[in-house]
């Protein structure tokens, strides 16, 4: 089987600053590092390869300088790395990539040429946008059955797919469907591991990544890039502080006590 | 010219970064105190292949043995972090794994570098005795053949991993012709009868690291257990140390490295008088030599390891970056303790135990007396 792994290069700290006057991440002197979550999607890959044997291959579309999260992607394992690069994928929204990130996998698919089953996996969301739209978009986009938010997930026989998904943690939900699917998982589901040395020097020696402009996609101009884009950015800014904040201790009953005393006292309750 | 670090030594770079941050860093100051390597993170190097860093992938290395700029990386990255780690991959690897990989036949290779290289089992390189120190003619630790074997009597002292290992080399007299004597380099399974570990020492710096005496009473080797030959010993175990001292400049880069980040932090953020102490002379004076010390160090390592893969004669540089990386961790970790005040004396701050672990360095894998000689004889008989 193959199974796709989508990720994001993203600004290394979570507290970027935004430029008042234009209304943008500053990204100058920023690292840029791979999506955490997505390193997550990449260790249940590996696991399932471990497990039964798979073609991992790790997608993403962003500029030429992404190639160095795929290769990190590819030094832990990931068998082959496609990344999307052109100036007409430039200001994508979330719709827009999805929309990319699924001829990718459409065409790897057909250019492959062989009926083997298929799954997606995502990071729920990634740090900088925060949206956990793309998942579920490229789900639509390819028109199979998606999982999202899975914290714990096996595959059983052939191509059944049990996942329990955790939207809310007092609310778990356990799914069953089958290949093809695409799942978007979150931390709890893991924890990453770090590439080997031999595992980098491969990954430069033996693997490389192959990029593909949208003409190699095929793609139509309306539906990718910033003419793609269905989202218009109205204003990005920082929260305000607006007050002091108060730190209550004692035992739960104490504080509870307290709490409820200072919402009366300020009206709020 | 080009002094940048290739894609791949970058990732290199910043995996062994994240990943010592991540497992050694909490640990570290507890190690050093109860003198112990944690077992999870020796697990978890092992699988990162920091075990057989410099050995080809099919002798399960992790295929940097034509890159020892990639091994310096992960060296300093690690010894930024821990020198006990740093110290007890890199001698591990560079002058156990390496030399059986670089002089030993293809059976040696297949019984004792193949599960170093996976980390499997510890090395140690072995030739300090009580009376061979700087004078490693001195060794009278001594073997005669018997029939197929190779009888070995006498001990070794201060063996880096020697407590922990189960593979080691051995320098050993095998012969005297007049005045001169003849050594050779044996592999030893610490499984053989005769072998005991003795005393282990109790250190200023590197606390973590096993450092032990060890013992041989009639210790009977096989006879094909020689490592490039009988009598080639001192060839060998020179060639062995100036490989070695490559990676011993880069921990004491690494070590530096991490003094003067920590200096930076706490100049930045200690108020005194009024500002932050960053902003008097007298801190800044040290906070550029600091700078220019750890630079040199680094430039003078990367070169020799440069040599080393480009296969040129590293000797001299590589005792240059040994003594200059060493004395410049000395100097900068003693300039991170001024700097820290009262603090820097403290267990609670990292830069106590950098200054310990830097004095080691200028003592270890040849002192900075002997690496002046070394690079003065050169100088004086092939001129400059």
């Amino acid at each position: 089987m193959k199974i796709f792994t989508c990720i994001k290069q993203v600004p290394g700290i979570s507290d970027v600053k935004i430029d008042p006057k234009t209304n943008t991440l500053i990204r100058e002197g920023i690292p840029s590092i791979m999506n955490p979550m997505d390193k997550n999607a990449i260790e249940l890959a590996l696991s399932i390869k471990e497990e039964r044997g798979a073609e991992i291959i790790a997608i993403s579309m962003g500029p030429p300088q992404a190639e160095n999260v795929l290769l990190e992607a590819l030094s832990m394992g990931a068998d082959k790395a496609y990344l999307l690069t052109d100036r007409a994928f430039a200001g994508a929204d979330t719709l827009a990539t999805s929309h990319a990130l699924a001829l990718g996998i459409k065409k790897i698919l057909k250019d492959s040429d062989s009926n083997e089953k298929y799954m997606v996996i995502c990071g729920t969301q990634a740090i900088d946008g925060d949206t956990a739209q793309v998942g579920p978009e490229l789900a639509e986009d390819l028109d199979i059955p998606q999982i999202t938010y899975v914290q714990k997930f096996e595959l059983k026989g052939d191509d059944k797919v049990i996942a329990e998904r955790a939207f809310r943690s007092e609310e778990i939900v356990v799914i069953e469907t089958k290949l093809p699917v695409l799942i978007s998982v979150l931390k709890e589901i893991n924890t990453p591991r770090f590439p080997s040395m031999l595992g980098i020097v491969n990954a430069y020696k033996k693997k490389k990544v192959v990029f593909l402009d949208a003409e190699a996609l095929k793609a139509e101009k309306a539906y990718i890039g910033l003419t793609g884009s269905k989202t218009e950015v109205f204003k990005i800014f920082i929260p305000e502080r607006k007050g002091e904040h108060v730190k209550l201790t004692g035992t739960i009953e104490e504080m509870v006590k307290t709490l409820c005393q200072n919402l009366k006292e300020d009206k709020i309750f | 010219m080009d002094f940048s670090l290739t894609k791949k030594q970058q990732m290199i770079r910043k995996i062994t970064r994240e990943f010592s941050e991540e497992y050694i860093a909490h640990i570290a100051e507890e190690s050093d105190q109860n003198s112990q390597l944690d077992p999870t993170v020796m697990k978890e190097m092992k699988r990162m292949k920091y075990f057989g860093t410099c050995i080809p992938e099919e002798y399960g290395g992790a295929g940097l043995h034509d890159d020892t700029i990639s091994f310096c990386i992960i060296t300093e990255e690690i010894g930024r972090i821990d020198a006990s780690w740093s110290i007890t991959t890199g001698v591990h690897c560079s002058v156990v794994a390496y030399p059986l990989y670089i002089f030993g036949t293809e059976e040696q290779k297949q019984e004792f570098l193949i599960p170093l290289a996976k980390g499997d089992k510890i090395g140690a390189f072995c030739i300090t005795e009580a009376n061979a120190g700087s004078d490693a003619g001195g060794v009278e630790t001594n073997a005669y053949l018997d029939g197929d074997e190779w009888v070995i009597n006498g001990s070794k002292i201060f063996a880096t991993n020697g407590g922990i290992a189960e593979t080691l080399l051995l320098v050993v007299k095998t012969g005297e012709k007049g005045r001169r004597k003849e050594f050779t380099v044996f592999i030893v399974d610490a499984n053989t009868p005769g072998y005991s570990v003795g005393v282990r020492e109790d250190k200023l710096g590197v606390r973590a690291s096993n450092t032990s005496e060890l013992v041989f009473q009639d210790m009977r080797v096989p006879k094909e257990n020689d490592l490039g030959g009988i009598g080639k010993g001192f060839r060998i175990g020179l060639q062995i140390l100036d490989y070695g001292r490559i990676l011993m400049a880069a921990q004491c880069v690494g070590l530096g490295q991490a003094a003067i980040e920590a200096s930076i932090k706490y100049a930045n953020e200690r108020v005194q008088f009024g500002q932050p102490i960053g902003k008097f002379q007298g801190i800044q004076w040290k906070i550029a030599d600091m700078g220019v010390a750890v630079e040199c160090s680094r430039l003078l390592t990367y070169q020799a390891a440069w040599m080393c893969d480009n296969k040129l004669d590293y000797g001299m540089i590589g005792s240059m970056a040994k003594l200059k990386a060493s004395e410049a961790a000395m100097q900068a970790t003693h300039d991170a303790v001024q700097i820290h005040g009262a603090y820097g004396l403290m267990k609670a701050y990292a830069v106590e135990r950098y200054f310990r672990d830097a004095k080691m360095a200028e003592i270890y894998e040849g002192t900075s007396e002997i690496q002046r000689m070394v690079i003065a004889q050169k100088l004086l008989r092939r001129g400059y």
